[in-house]
């Protein structure tokens, strides 16, 4: 379970995040709001990326204050732009990354990235050069980056918003069979219908939280 | 100027990436002790005839060369103004001689394989306190974003020509800059999101 309590963030004198406490115990959460309503800043404070100006965050009860490394452990992240977070130039070796910081041995890494490449359907790419895949292929690289070292949470900042629709459609499918729980920013309201809950941000608060199609009907308003 | 790998089997492509740059350290330094223009000559023939031995034709080594040509008739005008045409004809063919090496080993290895044995070679040094590791990962992070920001500055350049600007370096270089730190900044989000560095001791946190 993911805890804020008392939350607020702050860059310099301006306050994003006005305070909030709040619980996310669900399978599948989502985050939609207008840009700049802090959205991503709500996001990095879940894996440590951030320190909250005020209050905790807890990780299945880890502070991320005084436990940064192990919360890193626990929550994956995915960024909107794939580009900005595949590290080594070819394919294999970048799903390898996270093992490699993990000091798991070189046999195992080379079985678990051969599993990753083939669950993502990327075998046939393997010693392909990062930057000559397609947006979508780049985006399910990403993905695999980060459950390879079986994180429990993953947090999805945007992942689709510079995606074509198909591979918005194949992202959103990958999310949805997902074993690890997935807390997902986004602008497509199609890929959070059958979502279990709905956070909606706005000028720094949680307007609403509760089921889609009741968050989505507040969204559309607020969009007015 | 790093010629791009090219996927092959003959002898010098299974020769190990780790003995193909110490064979080039070696041959830069016995360069260096080469003064008689003939030898050089003999060794720039040597060099040239691994290409043909690679599966490589001549034409892939004066590519190699081209990127260096201002620089190597500058070098050659230079030194024969400075001190005569046996000095000057003597480092135009050493220089040449050690950019086709050069160009020999890139294009037989891959950038993963060139990767493994500098780490290899290096990894002494981590007992010495050097962080091996951090300078692995600033190779391979220079070998994946070299052909990304290639790639922003040719998007920048028609994106200006489509507005009908020139293009000039400023104009060029200011949004590439600001494209790149942004970029950079997000890259060190993900490095950290993914537990670079963890092992060790507890990731930078980096609150504002
Ligand atoms: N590193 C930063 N420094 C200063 N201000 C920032 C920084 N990151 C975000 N902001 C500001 O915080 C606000 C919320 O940003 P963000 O969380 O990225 O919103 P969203 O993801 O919903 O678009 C925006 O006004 C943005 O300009
Ligand atoms: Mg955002």
């Amino acid at each position: 379970m993911i805890r804020f309590s008392g939350v607020s963030h702050r860059f310099g004198e301006r306050e994003v995040l006005t305070p909030f406490s709040l619980e996310l115990a669900e399978r599948r959460i989502a985050v939609i709001g207008a840009n700049g309503s802090g959205k991503s800043t709500f996001a990095r404070l879940i894996n440590g990326l951030l320190m909250p100006s005020a209050g905790q965050v807890w990780v299945d009860d880890l502070d991320t204050k005084s436990n940064g490394k192990a919360v890193r452990g626990l929550v994956g992240f995915v960024f909107q732009n794939p580009d900005n977070q595949i590290v080594y130039p070819v394919v294999e070796e970048d799903i390898a990354f996270g093992l490699k910081n993990l000091k798991v041995e070189k046999g195992e890494i080379a079985g678990r990235v051969a599993a990753s490449l083939a669950r993502f359907g990327l075998s046939h790419l393997a010693k392909e050069q990062a930057h000559r895949l397609s947006g979508g292929e780049k985006q399910m690289l990403a993905i695999a980056g980060v459950t390879i070292t079986q994180p429990r949470y993953i947090v999805f900042d945007e992942p689709t918003t510079l995606l074509d629709l198909r591979n918005k459609r194949l992202v959103a499918r990958t999310i949805d069979r997902l074993d690890e729980t997935a807390i997902v920013i986004t602008h497509d309201l199609d890929l959070i219908a059958d979502f279990d809950r709905v956070l909606v941000f706005e000028e720094g608060r949680i307007d609403f939280d509760g089921a889609p199609r009741d968050a989505i009907a507040r969204y559309l308003e607020l969009m007015a | 100027m790093i010629a791009a790998y090219r996927p092959g089997t003959s002898i010098v492509h299974r020769l190990p990436a780790g003995a193909k740059i110490v064979g080039l350290a070696m041959a830069g330094t016995f360069l260096f002790f080469v003064a008689n223009v003939a030898s050089l000559v003999v060794c720039l023939l040597a060099v040239l005839a691994l290409y043909p031995l690679a599966g490589l034709s001549l034409r892939d080594a004066l590519a190699t060369l081209r990127p260096l040509f201002v620089i190597l008739v500058i070098l050659v005008l230079a030194h024969a103004w400075l001190n005569g045409w046996e000095v000057a004809s003597g480092s135009g063919l050493r220089l040449a001689a050690l950019v086709l090496f050069a160009g020999i080993v890139t294009l037989t290895s891959s950038a993963s394989a060139m990767m493994g044995a500098i780490e290899t070679g290096l990894s002494p040094l981590g007992r010495l306190g050097v962080d091996v590791e951090k300078i692995s990962l600033a190779l391979s992070l220079a070998l994946r974003f070299i052909p990304m920001i290639a790639a922003v500055g040719a998007e920048v350049r028609e994106a200006q020509r489509a507005r009908g600007l020139d293009t000039s370096l400023v104009a060029l270089a200011v949004p590439l800059i600001v494209r790149t730190l942004k970029m950079g900044e997000e890259i060190a989000d993900a490095i950290d999101a993914r537990g670079f560095g963890t092992t060790r001791k507890d990731g930078p946190d980096r609150s504002t």
